[in-house]
């Protein structure tokens, strides 16, 4: 750091002390980038795009690249068409975690989308604990998801003495097997990434709600507008644009589910829990085979962003209101 | 850092960004006029027992059950895990896991990952985010533009490409597998952080650095003496994000740290889950979850903060 820095820090203000004119004044909006400034430029960019080529533009690109190539490490990659794209698609696992993936992208909308609205309207109408009531429902982000997948796989314990067995027999419901069939294994794993990714959301929509102009409301009390038809005609409103960007970034999201599938289950029982993401981890390391991996991460990849264009048409009208 | 004098720009543009956070809310759909009626009285009452109840049972009990858990016997947890400690503190689950279970070494290897994330992140998204929105050299515009399609495509697509790359760096021919390399600089590589922060950039006043470099100050001096001062606001935000991400982490160490003495905590602990006890385990659970909730509780403001902030930005 020090090495570089120290030659752009004693080369910069030399010229302009050695020429006094007021030549640069001519020009307003960038005078002073010329040609030494371009190079320190340059120089403090450096390990930025360093570590974006390496790291982040790179993979990309060789991402496209060994999709259509077969790659070991005993000889070189060697070009296979779209042979990888058809191994993958002819996987008689795909269908089963495509399903997976998007019944709990639904579940996870289904059960992660209303909770949050509700409490974020509740919590801004309450004015009192404001602080307390936010802390209260981030708390769980900021397990780790690990420490909390593990934790919930205790109070997912499917005997009669598990947790939640226990708390569901004081309302007389019968011990569930929780993740251990092949029924229930999908919604816990949607349960407990609510239950760790909701705060987010209902800190965002409580941001969403303070923006809220005071002069509607007012406008709808005096137009004679209860407290329901105030909240449903002007406060949901007005967050219906984050929730549309919202929903985008969850689906996106949980296409890309990995750590809960991943620790809770291995994708059991009877591939249940099977998702795409899982599969890429299995092609590329469990069995080695890196262009399949790549191959199904491309697809995965094309399918969302091909949605989230025909999902952003879809919207606009909502997110233009 | 603090040395702002009143009166000059920069305590001026600090003081418009105090009085712009506190900035007191407005109004909300229920009136003061609602709020003296006894029925909406009563139900506010309900709505606010209930809401407090459920974030009491759902956003702690958790952490307290597992605090409860850590101190318990394997036994009681797992029979009885509604009982308040039936046999007692066993206190000594907890240094119990820090030794045996080795949670301690993956306790340090998470600080060392954090830490080491942190500081390559700032520095690799500070000194970029400044040349592309303060120095702006011609080709800027190109690079902001790659900066900001890495940041429309899904992680997904690098993840085996990237792993090949830590394993056998191209031209260098390095590997950094089982080195913190491996993590701490894929971290730097972090497109959201390079945009909120030239955003921030953005928005400091231009007079500033024209009269800095009226005085003679180089792009380092600038970067050193008022774009980092001014912007303590926006590192925090991004400090946060960062450590807390490196804390989070599961999927990619678990791939490039292979070597148990160097894997973090939430490597670590799945490795142990199947094969420690019970007890033991949610004292190792309990010790992970300690740092990142006492550093919410201490930081609150600046996480929520944060969670607002990125998603104005995606939004």
């Amino acid at each position: 750091m020090t090495t570089t820095s120290t030659p752009a820090r004693a080369a910069a203000p030399a010229p302009r002390a050695a020429e006094p004119r007021p030549a640069p004044v001519r020009r307003r909006r960038r005078p002073w980038f010329l040609r030494r400034e371009n190079l320190s430029a340059t120089v403090i960019a450096l390990p930025m795009i360093l570590v974006f080529l390496y790291f982040c533009w790179g993979p990309i690109v060789r991402g496209l690249v060994m999709s259509f190539q077969r790659t070991n490490f005993v000889t070189d990659p060697s070009w296979v068409g779209l042979e990888n794209f058809t191994y993958v698609l002819s996987d008689p696992l795909l269908p089963t975690a495509v399903g997976n993936t998007l019944v709990y992208g639904l579940l996870c909308l289904v059960i992660g989308f209303p909770i949050p609205v509700v409490l974020a309207v509740a919590m801004s109408e309450l004015r009192t604990r404001g602080g307390l009531y936010s802390a209260l429902a981030y708390l769980p982000v900021v397990v780790p998801p690990v420490v909390s997948v593990l934790l919930w796989k205790v109070f997912y314990d499917p005997s009669p003495d598990g947790l939640f067995n226990t708390a569901l027999g004081w309302v007389g419901v019968d011990p569930v097997g929780w993740l251990n069939s092949t029924d229930s294994a999908l919604p816990s794993l949607v349960l407990e990434a609510t239950w760790a990714g909701a705060g987010t959301n209902v800190i965002i929509f409580i941001a969403a709600l303070t923006g809220v102009q005071s002069e509607l409301y007012e406008a709808a009390e005096l137009d004679g507008a209860g407290i329901w038809s105030r909240i449903w005609h002007i406060t949901l409103p007005q967050i219906r644009s984050i929730v549309v960007v919202l929903v985008l970034l969850q689906i996106i999201g949980t296409a890309q589910v990995f750590t809960g599938p991943y620790l809770f289950t291995g994708g059991g029982p009877n591939n249940a829990t099977m998702t795409v993401l899982l599969m890429i981890f299995n092609y590329a390391f469990v069995n080695g085979d890196y262009g399949a991996a790549t191959a199904l991460s491309l697809l995965l990849a094309l399918v969302l962003a091909v949605f989230a264009g025909i999902y952003q048409l879809a919207t606009r009208k909502v997110t233009r209101a | 850092m603090s040395t702002t004098r009143p009166g000059t720009p920069l305590a001026v543009l600090a003081a418009r960004r105090r009085r712009a956070a506190t900035e007191t809310r407005e109004r909300t759909a229920i009136s003061d006029a609602d709020l003296r009626r006894p029925v909406v009285r009563f139900w506010m009452r309900l709505t606010e027992v209930l809401v407090g109840i459920g974030l009491v049972v759902a956003g702690a009990g958790p952490i307290l059950w597992l605090a409860k858990a850590a101190t318990s016997t394997t036994q009681d947890s797992l029979r009885d895990p509604f009982g308040l400690w039936p046999s007692g503190f066993q206190l000594q689950n907890l240094p119990d896991a820090w030794n045996r279970l080795q949670i301690g070494t993956a306790m340090v290897n998470t600080v060392w990952v954090a830490l080491g994330s942190w500081v390559i992140t700032l520095f690799v998204c500070v000194t970029g985010a400044y040349v592309l929105s303060v120095l702006r050299p011609r080709w800027g515009r190109l690079l902001s533009a790659l900066v900001l399609s890495a940041l429309f495509i899904p992680g997904v697509v690098s993840l085996v490409p990237l792993y090949l790359t830590v394993l056998d760096l191209p031209l260098l021919g390095a590997s950094l597998q089982n080195t913190y390399w491996a993590v701490w600089l894929p971290a730097a590589a972090n497109a959201f952080n390079v945009v909120i922060i030239k955003r921030f950039f953005d928005a400091l006043p231009g007079e500033l650095f024209e009269a800095a470099r009226i005085d003679g100050a180089g792009p380092w001096r600038m970067l050193g003496s008022i774009v980092l001062p001014l912007s303590r606001p926006i590192l925090g935000v991004v400090s946060l994000l960062t450590v807390v991400a490196a804390w989070k982490e599961f999927l990619w160490p678990l791939l490039v740290l292979t070597d148990p003495a160097l894997q973090p905590v939430s490597v670590a602990l799945p490795r142990l889950a199947n094969t420690s006890e019970v007890s033991l385990l949610m004292a190792g659970l309990f010790i992970a979850v300690l740092i990142p909730v006492v550093l919410f509780l201490v930081f609150q403001k600046q996480f929520l903060r944060g969670v607002g902030m990125s998603s104005g930005i995606k939004g």
